[in-house]
């Protein structure tokens, strides 16, 4: 079971290295606007460099349909929520400053790569091989924390050294889009240490 | 959504405002690890008017990722991409082969640009102050990282594995760990990395079977962590020796660990370690002894005029905690014992060093600073700070951290700087020549600076050499050579 889960997170940094290549060009310019998800869908699917192309097609192929797919339905449905595809699941993201954007992840994408196609600021130094903790991400319900499986001992040893660790952080690598995940939000460390300011600290258990 | 809308409006009009307040603002980065190409992405982020210079001694970029972190750790390495995006920004470039201290002076860099953050690491070691600590065989594992690493100021360092069958390692920490796997763990597995070439020939001849990490403090204080642990217990069929007796804990230490998840992981991985150990080694198995409470007294050598290092005498310690901080230390008992070695890597920290001009705590190893702003002393009241001079990473919060503490390293000190542009204290209205001022000092004292596209060859020519022998890359030890590569075909159009 572990080991199946560490296995796709391989493919996912494999993948996320790619994507972030293609994507860097265009980052900038798009930062602060929060359309990105529907540009996305118009940019060609493969900016990558030809090598990886073989590669990415054809483990990409079932997410890339689901793409897709929405892309078809997305203008119709907008940003309203329950007439979602099942493929895809809603997750929010609280950035440092407490902001949220609100995304939709397919089922079988980690939070980093959706982090990453969105502009969300989330780092990721190793792209998502376990070996950086700087995907750092708190799951701000305790609910949709205890659906996830149990981190794998290599995801503790990273998450031992996170920055500004809580009872419910887990590493954006390694989480992987499901449909029980539907309506999860992630808050950025730091977003939380506001919250604490603010008297607002998440409290598991 | 309108709600969202005015946000993301608000956020636009202030990076519009701060681009024209920073309009060009000329910025020098010294030293390009970790922090160094932190500090500069989220400059240049930050500050839309920005132009950001890295400048590096050597003529390679990334600091310790690339001369520290251990060979056969590729994954921590891939943040190296991220860090290459930086200088494609054109409000970006990285200046190679140049030395702050000696290339450029500090007051000229300051002279140049309206801000510089000194990024340039820790390159020199804590020392232990016992007797006997020059005897030849005695390295800190600073030089031998460096010299398994293929840093050029190391690759003749030539530690002679061949004379003896034990090494001591001083220290418990990640470093320590490190150069123990490297010296314990199968050479076939080591050729697959991208380990020098000169490091792999000697560990292939080496003769070291049996290797002490040795702490002053107790298993619950271990410094490292758990991933650096369990690997080096997992190395293929190698004996681990963990006394059990030295698993008891005081009430004190079960204080540390219910405040702390990593000595609380660490601890119990040694304790399950000592639990599945077999009692005795198969014969020509290779060993690794954890051995705690134990702090060197004086290094041994023997009688002739070799000056050779024979073993260590450690004087066996408890712990004593200190009344305030909790923290436990190691006092001395007056009991000793030796331990015979040929070899010995004192792993116990690195240390920063000065520049002329620069404040320094010489106690601490760092430059004395409030939040990455470099005070002009750290004695007097009112605190006095440098006019645009900020420091971040080792040299700012002394020698420890992973990649990623750079990171949060990084934003506080870019914080620092965009809080006193905000507020008048730097003046980027007055020009400053910035690059291409740098560009003129270098010219006219005849150094000859290694552009990013320089590195990009080294780094072909490094990635080609690798593929021959199915490694990542073959790292180029030697400066000569380093420049040469570098000035293949490299325009130096920046
Ligand atoms: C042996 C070792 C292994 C490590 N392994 C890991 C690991 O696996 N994972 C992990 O997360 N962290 C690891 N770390 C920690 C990590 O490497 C550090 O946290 C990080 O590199 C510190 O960044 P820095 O930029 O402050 O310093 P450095 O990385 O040391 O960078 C300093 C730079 O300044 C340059 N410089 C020095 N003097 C001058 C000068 N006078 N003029 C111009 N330039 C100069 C140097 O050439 C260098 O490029 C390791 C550290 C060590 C020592
Ligand atoms: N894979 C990784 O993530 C990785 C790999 C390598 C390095 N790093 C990081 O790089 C940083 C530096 O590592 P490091 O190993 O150099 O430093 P470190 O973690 O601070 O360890 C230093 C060790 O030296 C001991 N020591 C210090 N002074 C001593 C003295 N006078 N006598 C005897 N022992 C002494 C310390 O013991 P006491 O505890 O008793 O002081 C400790 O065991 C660390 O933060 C580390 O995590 C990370
Ligand atoms: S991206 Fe490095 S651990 Fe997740």
């Amino acid at each position: 079971m572990n080991m199946a889960k560490f296995k796709l997170a391989q493919v996912g940094s494999l993948l996320v290295r790619e994507l972030t290549r293609g994507q860097f060009t265009t980052t900038i310019q798009r930062r602060y606007l929060q359309r990105s998800y529907n540009q996305y869908l118009q940019s060609p699917v493969s900016p990558s460099p030809s090598n990886y192309k073989g590669i990415s097609f054809s483990v990409y192929s079932h997410a890339y349909n689901n793409r897709h797919a929405f892309s078809t339905s997305a203008s119709d449905n907008g940003h309203e929520e329950g007439n979602q595809q099942k493929e895809k699941i809603s997750v929010t993201f609280i950035d440092k400053g407490g902001e949220e954007t609100h995304i939709k992840v397919p089922v079988g994408m980690s939070m980093l790569e959706a982090a990453h196609e969105n502009d969300i600021e989330l780092e990721g130094a190793c792209e998502g091989s376990l070996a950086c903790s700087t995907c750092h991400v708190i799951v701000m319900d305790v609910d949709y924390y205890n659906k996830l499986e149990d981190p794998t001992d290599e995801e503790n040893d990273m998450l031992d050294l996170a920055f500004g660790l809580t009872e419910t952080s887990r590493l954006g690598c390694q989480v992987i889009a499901k449909p029980e995940l539907d309506g999860l939000r992630l808050a950025l460390p730091a977003a939380t240490r506001n919250f604490a300011v603010d008297g607002h600290v998440p409290k598991p258990h | 959504m309108n709600k969202l809308a005015t946000l993301h409006g608000k956020r636009w009009i202030s990076r519009c405002y701060s681009s024209l307040s920073s309009q060009s603002l000329r910025v020098c980065v010294v030293g390009s690890g970790p922090a160094g190409f932190y500090t500069a992405e989220k400059m240049l982020k930050a500050h839309q008017g920005a132009e950001v210079d890295i400048i590096d001694r050597l003529p390679t970029p990334f600091g310790l990722v690339r001369s520290g972190v251990a060979p056969d750790h590729p994954e921590t390495k891939i943040v190296v991409n991220q860090f290459s995006r930086v200088p494609l920004n054109e409000r970006c470039s990285f200046f190679g082969n140049v030395s702050l201290g000696s290339s450029v002076s500090l007051s000229e860099l300051r002279e140049m640009y309206h801000v510089v953050v000194l990024a340039y690491g820790a390159e020199s070691d804590r020392v232990l102050g016992v007797p006997g600590e020059d005897l030849e065989g005695i390295y800190s594992a600073r030089e031998f990282v460096w010299w398994y690493n293929g840093h050029p100021d190391c690759s003749d360092l030539d530690p002679d594995l061949k004379s003896t069958d034990t090494a001591v390692i001083l220290g418990q920490g990640n470093v320590a760990l490190d150069v123990a796997r490297i010296l314990l763990r199968p050479t076939t597995e080591l050729a697959k990395t991208d380990i020098a070439e000169h490091a792999l020939a000697s560990l292939q001849e080496s003769s070291i079977r049996k290797v002490y990490l040795v702490g002053r403090r107790g298993p619950v204080q271990a410094a490292c962590t758990a991933k650096e642990l369990r690997e080096v217990l997992g190395i293929k069929d190698l004996y681990i020796n963990i006394l059990e007796s030295d698993l008891s804990k005081s009430a004190a230490d079960e204080e540390e660990m219910k405040n702390s998840r990593i000595q609380r992981r660490v601890y119990e991985i040694l304790s399950k370690a000592a639990r599945s150990q077999p009692s005795h080694p198969i014969s020509g198995q290779r060993e690794l002894h954890f051995v705690f409470f134990r702090r060197p007294e004086k290094f041994l050598h023997s009688d002739d005029s070799s000056g050779r290092v024979t073993g260590v005498r450690l004087e066996k310690t408890v712990l004593k905690e200190n009344s305030g901080s909790g923290r436990q230390s190691a006092v001395g008992t007056g009991q000793y014992e030796d331990l015979g070695c040929g070899l010995v890597l004192k792993s116990i920290g690195y240390k920063s060093v000065p520049v002329d001009g620069l404040p320094f705590d010489h106690h601490k190893g760092v430059v004395p600073n409030i939040r990455g702003r470099v005070l002009s002393n750290t004695h007097t009241e009112p605190l006095i700070f440098e006019n645009g001079l900020y420091v971040v990473g080792w040299l700012k919060r002394g020698p420890t951290g992973i990649v990623a503490t750079n990171l949060y390293c990084a934003e506080e000190t870019v914080a620092s700087i965009s809080e006193d542009l905000d507020q008048g204290v730097l003046t980027p209205t007055l020009p400053r020549p910035g690059r291409e001022g740098l560009q003129q000092l270098l010219d006219s004292k005849g150094v000859r600076f290694v552009p990013f596209n320089g590195w990009e060859q080294i780094d072909l020519k490094e990635k080609s050499l690798g593929s021959l022998k199915n490694k990542p890359r073959e790292k180029i030890t030697r400066w000569g050579e380093l420049l040469k590569a570098a000035n293949r075909e490299s325009v130096t159009e920046q």
